[in-house]
């Protein structure tokens, strides 16, 4: 099979899973909306998005206007269309979900993304410039959201990435099954339209420190380097495996490198696990089987997330943990594991599972795909930052131990999890705190 | 027509016109052919009011406009079309066959010709040649046939109504009915005037007056014909209780009401539910357009299935059983019982917390719904902290609409805008109150209804509380 070909197998299998909806769809979806007040959906969205509002507008049609209530709210709208597990939010508030069917709001803003996106239009004219400077480090979905925050205002805004590409997760880990790098990258560009100058290859502490930045006159600094590297499992053979997020990079950006496995393993139960699984299944089209220490009812993927896998045909082994990968002339065999049971709560609430002695056992498996988090961002004890449970502490205006130094996304999140619209909303509030400072200070 | 099951009987005889059922195809497009009217006799239709014809004419394309609202196609049509553009000699001959094919049907020609009397005398002759059970007056049509001084230049004059009625009914062996137009101040009018030449139905209501809209690319009318577009007649399920009213004014009428004459109604008749609603109002055979032009003949199946489930639900026999049973309800403000009350209640259990109760109160109404929060203090609408998100803390911080029940007017605006069936009652409540009626008032205690300072005094004697 050449590249060509493969490629384009891989962007057909893992094409965006649902399609635009047409101008008819969207008339009659969003005739269905009841435009509620105060409506739920908007409580529920973190970013607090006036659905209703971005609803009845593409019902009359007035979808540059839709587009903008989106956006006024949540810059990286297109992002969050996709991405976003509505089911959780704004959909799973929906006051027709008890008895109907919620309305597709996930589907609706989409399109109306799409056509601001397709139209070029910029959504705002930034204000007026203020001559002021802030430096955003990471461009993520936080670190774009308040920047552009921030050049609507007028100011400043240079935007550091340690990446050859801006967008974080929404370019290098987020399946392209729910969101295609362009549309990541289309983003990118509309926050550069709006004034912020992007810097890409540059990583704060390698390249620049915050003394460079303070000596540069930045007013302020925000900070939104998500977490650390996925930590290994420390067990023998760990070299062979593969980590998640690479694998999902290979592919949206290198599938040259990629090479899917006919009998796949994916050690995690969170939605980047899923993620994998979905790759490996598509893709590879053999056996898939996630592994899991805890059962069902302790994963962290998301239920919808869950029920889409298992539709997909993808095995899980619960109650399991791997101790050793086997391997022959640097080829995967097997992958060794332990039954596990569950015993007490551990530190995060749930029952601690614990090994069932003299319970090992093989699981054939030709490749082995890690996805168990992230560590904790590194940048908090190199910049001598408070932290809480690992993660950079801030106010409730944003702000870190350091004066004029904020931080969200990802790196924050001490509390809840994470997620792509919760760093826009973090983004965005911190912006709105640092042009207030910006601003009392002259 | 009856199902198996069915008890009612359906059938009608309308000044002398015999159907299976009340349900005609009223006289426009749909009845444009014999070969329709076949289909439509095939389907189930117990008669139709053949398309006009009359004098020559000629069509325009782009003819129908129509009135969309939400997911909602058609809730009202608007067309340009004018009386049949077939040749007179096709249609009588059409008219012939399909009366001789469907003796038990009601075949009903409509027609509209110049205002002179040797013009009429000649086509309702012809027409009777036919054997056509009836014959129909348009008096009605607002565009194009009006502008040669026929169609509703006729039915807006209440004296050209009853000349022409007058030459019909010097050679007429079979029933007529003449049609009436709603563009006009009070429709009763014309009414009599059918009454005093003699007429022996009227049917109503004809189209209404209208312009669709206009469309905001090309700035042009909507439809466009060429680039021209105008008033158009207007029908469908939006015009149903425009159609009740008048259909209640002839009905209330001591001239009209009082001579008996039959009533064919129409004006929105979509489903049989709208077609008993009729009939409670005064019309004793019913015609439909718009609905069969949205979904074709098929619809009479429900037509007549919904009507008989209703009668035999409700016990009643035949359909003159149900004609104008409701007509006593009707009244007017003047008879009004100012002490009725009626105040709005909000089914907790069922409500689904959309708060448009909520706005359209507080907004438009009367401000008597508070939000309530889980500790049963009001609280303020969008006061969630910008930090809230997900959906369990959305729908369990969600708080309760409810009515301060002293302070409700019993607008029923919040029962209109609810959507879920069944959610908001209007429950009646004794004002404690002796009934009066502010034809009374203004009778017994004229300076109450004239003054505001007796009114005030009036009100306060009475406990009437303005919110």
């Amino acid at each position: 099979m050449t590249e060509l070909q493969q490629d384009t197998r891989r962007a057909g299998a893992l094409g965006e899973l649902l399609p635009p909806l047409t101008r008819n769809e969207a008339a009659v979806e969003s005739a269905r909306c009841l435009m509620c007040y105060d409506a739920p959906c908007t409580h529920a969205c973190p970013t607090h998005i006036d659905i209703p509002k971005f609803i009845k507008k593409i019902s009359t049609e007035n979808l540059l206007g839709s587009a903008r209530a989106i956006l006024e709210s949540n810059l990286l709208g297109a992002t969050c269309a996709r991405v976003c597990p509505v089911q959780e939010l704004c959909e799973g508030a929906c006051v027709l979900g008890a008895e109907h069917k919620p309305i597709a709001i996930g589907r609706l803003q989409r399109y109306a993304m799409d056509f601001i996106y397709g139209k070029g239009t910029l959504p705002f004219h930034p204000a007026k410039g203020t001559g002021k400077k802030v430096a955003v480090i990471g461009a993520g979905p936080a670190g774009l959201s308040c920047a552009g925050e921030l050049a609507k205002r007028g100011h400043s805004v240079t935007l550091y990435e340690r990446r050859d590409l801006a967008g974080g997760l929404s370019t290098y880990g987020i399946i392209g099954l729910r969101e295609p790098v362009e549309i990541a990258l289309m983003e990118v560009g509309m926050i550069e339209k709006l004034g912020v100058k992007v810097e890409t290859g540059k990583e704060l502490g390698t390249h620049f420190t915050l003394a460079d930045l303070n000596a540069q006159n930045f007013g302020a600094v925000f900070l939104s380097v998500g977490l650390g590297a996925t930590p290994g499992l420390g067990i023998p053979g760990e070299e062979l495996i593969i980590d998640g997020l690479e694998y999902i990079e290979q592919t949206k950006l290198a599938t040259s490198k990629l090479m899917i496995g006919r009998n796949v393993v994916v050690i995690g139960a969170g939605n980047t696990a899923i993620d994998c699984a979905t790759i490996a299944k598509r893709l590879g089209g053999g056996q898939v089987t996630m592994v899991y220490r805890r059962t069902e009812h302790e994963m962290t993927a998301y239920a919808h997330e869950y029920e889409f896998i298992k539709r997909e045909g993808v095995g899980f082994s619960f109650l399991t943990q791997p101790v050793r990968v086997h391997s022959k002339n640097g080829t995967v065999e097997s992958l060794e594991c332990v039954r596990m049971e569950l015993g007490g709560s551990d530190a995060t609430g749930r029952p601690a599972p614990r090994p069932v002695p003299r319970s090992e056992f093989l699981l054939p498996a030709d490749q082995v795909v890690r996805a168990i988090g992230q560590h904790k961002p590194s940048l908090a004890s190199q910049l001598q930052l408070k932290t809480e449970k690992g993660f950079i502490q801030v106010s409730t205006e944003y702000e870190t131990s350091l004066p004029g130094i904020y931080a969200g996304g990802d790196c924050i999140r001490a509390r809840g999890a994470a997620s792509t619209v919760m760093a826009v909303q973090d983004g965005k509030l911190a912006a709105q705190a640092i042009h207030e400072r910006l601003v009392s200070r002259g | 027509m009856k199902g198996w099951c069915h008890v009612a009987d359906l059938s009608i005889n309308f000044a002398g016109i015999h159907s299976p059922n009340p349900f005609w195809l009223a006289s426009a497009p749909p009845s444009n052919s014999g070969m329709q009217v076949h289909r439509a006799f095939e389907a189930g239709w117990g008669g139709a009011v053949w398309k006009t014809i009359g004098a020559p004419v000629l069509n325009v394309s782009n003819r129908y406009g129509a009135w969309h609202y939400g997911n909602q196609k058609m809730l009202a049509i608007n067309n340009v079309e004018l009386i049949s553009d077939r040749p007179l000699g096709v249609n009588l001959r059409e008219i012939a066959e399909v009366k001789r094919a469907w003796p038990d049907r009601a075949v009903i020609v409509s027609a509209m010709v110049e205002s002179k009397p040797e013009i009429w005398h000649d086509i309702i002759r012809r027409i009777q040649d036919t054997g056509a059970d009836g014959i129909e007056l348009n008096y009605g049509c607002p565009h194009g046939m009006s502008e040669r001084g026929m169609g509703s230049a006729v039915g807006q004059v209440p004296e050209y109504c009853e000349q022409i009625t007058r030459w019909v009914m010097e050679v007429a062996k079979i029933p007529v009915i003449v049609k009436l137009t709603p563009n006009i101040s009070d429709i009763v009018m014309p009414a009599r005037a059918a009454v005093a030449a003699g007429a022996n139905a009227v049917s109503l209501i004809n189209t209404i007056n209208s312009i669709i809209g206009v469309d905001l690319e090309t700035l042009e009318i909507t439809p466009n014909i060429g680039d021209k577009g105008g008033h158009g007649g207007y029908a469908g399920p939006a015009v149903k209780p425009i159609a009740l009213n008048m259909l209640a004014a002839l009905g209330r009428d001591n001239i009209v009401g009082g001579s008996k004459l039959p009533i064919s109604g129409m004006g929105g008749i979509s489903t049989w539910r709208d077609a008993a609603e009729f009939l409670l109002l005064g019309a004793s055979s019913l015609q439909v357009c718009t609905a069969v032009m949205h979904y074709g003949f098929r619809i009479v199946e429900d037509l007549c299935d919904g009507l008989s489930n209703w009668m035999d639900e409700k016990g009643f026999a035949t359909i003159q059983d149900v004609v104008s049973r409701s007509l006593h309800h009707v009244s007017d403000f003047n008879q009004f019982d100012l002490s009725f009350r009626a105040i709005a209640r909000i089914d907790q259990q069922i409500c689904i917390h959309c708060n448009l109760c909520y706005v359209a109160c507080n907004d438009t109404a009367h401000q008597c719904i508070d939000l309530i929060a889980k500790d049963g203090s009001v609280v303020q609408p969008l006061s969630y902290d910008v930090h809230a998100n997900g959906k369990e803390d959305a729908i369990s911080t969600r708080a309760k609409v409810v009515v301060r029940e002293d302070d409700c007017v019993g607008c029923r605006l919040c029962f209109n805008v609810c959507p879920v069936e069944d959610c908001i009652h209007m429950i009646e409540e004794p004002s404690g109150r002796a009934s009066v009626t502010w034809g009374q008032l203004s009778q017994t205690q004229r300076e109450v209804t004239e003054d505001w300072e007796k009114m005030k005094k009036y009100r306060e004697k009475m406990g009437i509380h303005i919110h």
